[in-house]
């Protein structure tokens, strides 16, 4: 079974966030970046289905050369190699500009499944999966946490409030990986030097067989307005050194009279 | 040209999600500063006079998408309905709610539109004419404000971000749309765990016990004082992984959003990861032994004491309270 993951790094979740001058995206100078952690458990679950039936893994990302150290990550889990999408015409590609160049490369891959992340933690969109499925005219499941592999067939549980859903689906499909799917590994030393000699593959514009005007911000359907701090919160009454049942009165007196929640 | 908006009601077994009604609520004021209709699109099996009620909420029309294939949810089943839907409507704006169903079905649907989405949304605007969408990013370290090239602009709310819609007593126009299609994915069963249990994303309060908890049976605790404030009980993902709590109870950037008007957090230190779950909460309440926890950055009111000692009073103190 060929397996291609779809990866994003992303910030790291403790990192400081500032927003840029211009107010049109983040400073990402002095960043820790990371392989988004939801995509970890798609890049654990292709590695653990070839592990299982043999076949090939391959991640996919969209980035500036910044990106190819997630790959490399990812490469030293055990995928076999990769491709990265890079042109400076892609700058500025929203949701759907990504599936639309992500879509290129699996079309020319032509995977049995693809599996991603349930959503990337910069902007938690959860988006592009759904515009790659819908592409590619594939089924699609969101979040999964259990994933069972049955010919070409897969057998998905979803989490959804007060339960679970049990969904199957045919293959090809593009399926998101939700945390409780597997625990991913670490990459080993010999993975890591590895990682160094596999294969990563360019693929710019000319070879998605789109125009300039698909992808980038001209051709984003979603414009950036502007980012904004959040409000700042004014310090909380925090009660301390005093015996507990008067502090706890003294709560419980505020969440009714002050904060009127009781 | 579209001015309408038109809302996704989601319904399971027959009942409205309660974003249903939060949607026609927000929905109403945006659909009057565009200067168009509020609609919105049921779909199921046997859900016509479901449908109907909305009209009740303020929902001029209601496109109906009712049949055998629409019984249990499929992306492509759904999300060709509300499709459908909004090109029927011609609407300008088309709402759903981030919930399970809504995070799978609404980017297909924008997918199928060919348009942008924005998604979990905790404010809407019309600026010039135009839908403008507020969203937490970066763990909700930062807002980002979106607009949309396309029509309709497509929006995921945040449960729990606007109040419901009252119920005002008008009638709806009832439109039947027959969609079909041959989904490739189905689902074949669904498994009920949290019967009887207030569901966290749509939870008014919340009660969430952290590593402090320091074992599965001491949630009892919390529990009882959840149960006196009717509150529904969560989980820090420490507590999650050590095995205090079951998965289904985690708040935070890898477990559930929530948006309750108050949140009280026992034992939890306020790691970014659970911040990110919780932030938009109305009313933080924090109970930790450590003063240096970064929940209490974050929480409107504070104990610094032991949990064990805190909690126990805190019922009889609110049992006292909502007796008088």
């Amino acid at each position: 079974m060929k397996v291609v993951v779809c990866m994003k790094q992303t910030p790291d979740t403790e990192a400081t966030i500032k927003i840029a001058s211009d107010g049109k995206g983040i400073e990402e100078q002095n960043i820790k970046w990371i392989m988004s952690p939801y995509d970890e458990f798609a890049v654990e679950e292709a590695i653990r289905i070839k592990e299982k039936q043999g076949g090939e893994t391959v991640v996919v990302t969209l980035g500036t050369e910044r990106v190819v150290e997630a790959m490399r990550t990812a490469l030293a889990m055990g995928i076999d190699r990769g491709v990265h999408c890079v042109d400076p015409a892609f700058v500025g590609s929203d949701a759907l500009a990504t599936a639309k160049i992500l879509a290129s490369v699996i079309k020319a891959e032509n995977p049995d499944l693809v599996l991603c992340g349930r959503q990337g933690i910069d902007l938690d969109q959860a988006q592009v999966p759904a515009y790659l499925a819908e592409i590619l005219g594939w089924p699609q499941v969101y979040a999964v946490a259990k994933l069972e592999i049955q010919g070409n067939k897969a057998i998905c549980n979803r989490r959804i409030e007060g339960g679970e859903e049990i969904v199957e689906t045919s293959l090809p499909a593009v399926l998101t990986c939700d945390k409780g799917l597997n625990e991913p590994r670490y990459a080993s030393l010999p993975g890591i030097m590895k990682a160094k000699k596999k294969e990563i593959k360019k693929w710019t514009l000319a070879q998605t067989g789109l125009s300039a005007n698909d992808v980038g911000a001209s051709g984003a359907k979603l414009k950036v307005v502007g980012y904004m701090p959040l409000p700042e919160r004014p310090p909380g009454k925090i009660f301390k050194e005093q015996d507990t049942a008067e502090m706890v009165k003294q709560v419980v007196k505020l969440l009714r009279e002050e904060a009127k929640v009781i | 040209m579209a001015s309408g908006v038109l809302i996704f009601a989601e319904q399971r077994e027959g009942k409205f999600r309660k974003v249903a009604f939060e949607l026609l609520n927000i929905g109403k004021q945006i659909a009057d500063k565009l200067g168009g209709p509020l609609s919105a699109v049921v779909v199921g099996k046997g859900i016509k006079d479901l449908a109907s009620s909305l009209g009740k909420y303020g929902a001029q029309k209601v496109y109906v998408i009712d049949g055998d294939q629409f019984a249990l949810y499929s992306t492509e089943a759904y999300a060709s309905a509300v499709a459908e839907a909004a090109k029927k409507a011609d609407a300008a704006v088309l709402l759903t709610g981030n919930t399970a169903m809504g995070k799978d079905l609404t980017p297909r649907v924008a997918a199928k539109l060919g348009v942008g989405m924005a998604t979990d949304c905790t404010a809407l605007e019309v600026e010039g004419g135009k839908l403008i969408a507020t969203r937490p990013v970066y763990s909700g370290k930062c807002y980002l404000k979106v607009e949309f090239a396309g029509t309709p602009a497509v929006a995921s709310v945040r449960p729990n971000t606007y109040p419901t819609a009252s119920e005002a007593g008008g009638t709806a126009e009832l439109v039947e749309i027959s969609v079909s299609v041959e989904p490739k994915a189905k689902v074949k069963e669904v498994i009920k765990t949290g019967e009887g249990k207030i569901e966290l994303t749509e939870a008014e309060r919340i009660v969430s016990g952290g590593r402090g908890i320091k074992d599965k049976a001491n949630f009892k605790i919390l529990e009882e004082l959840a149960s006196v404030i009717k509150a529904a009980v969560g989980a820090s993902r420490a507590a999650v992984d050590s095995g205090y709590a079951t998965v289904d109870m985690q708040v935070g950037q890898t477990g559930k959003i929530v948006n309750p008007t108050l949140y009280m957090a026992f034992g939890i230190s306020g790691a970014i990861q659970h911040l990110a779950g919780m932030r938009t909460s109305k009313v933080i309440v924090a109970v930790n032994k450590d003063p240096e926890a970064p929940i209490f950055q974050k929480a409107d009111y504070g104990i610094v004491d032991d949990l064990f000692k805190v909690a126990p009073i805190m019922t009889e103190e609110f049992k006292k309270l909502l007796k008088e």
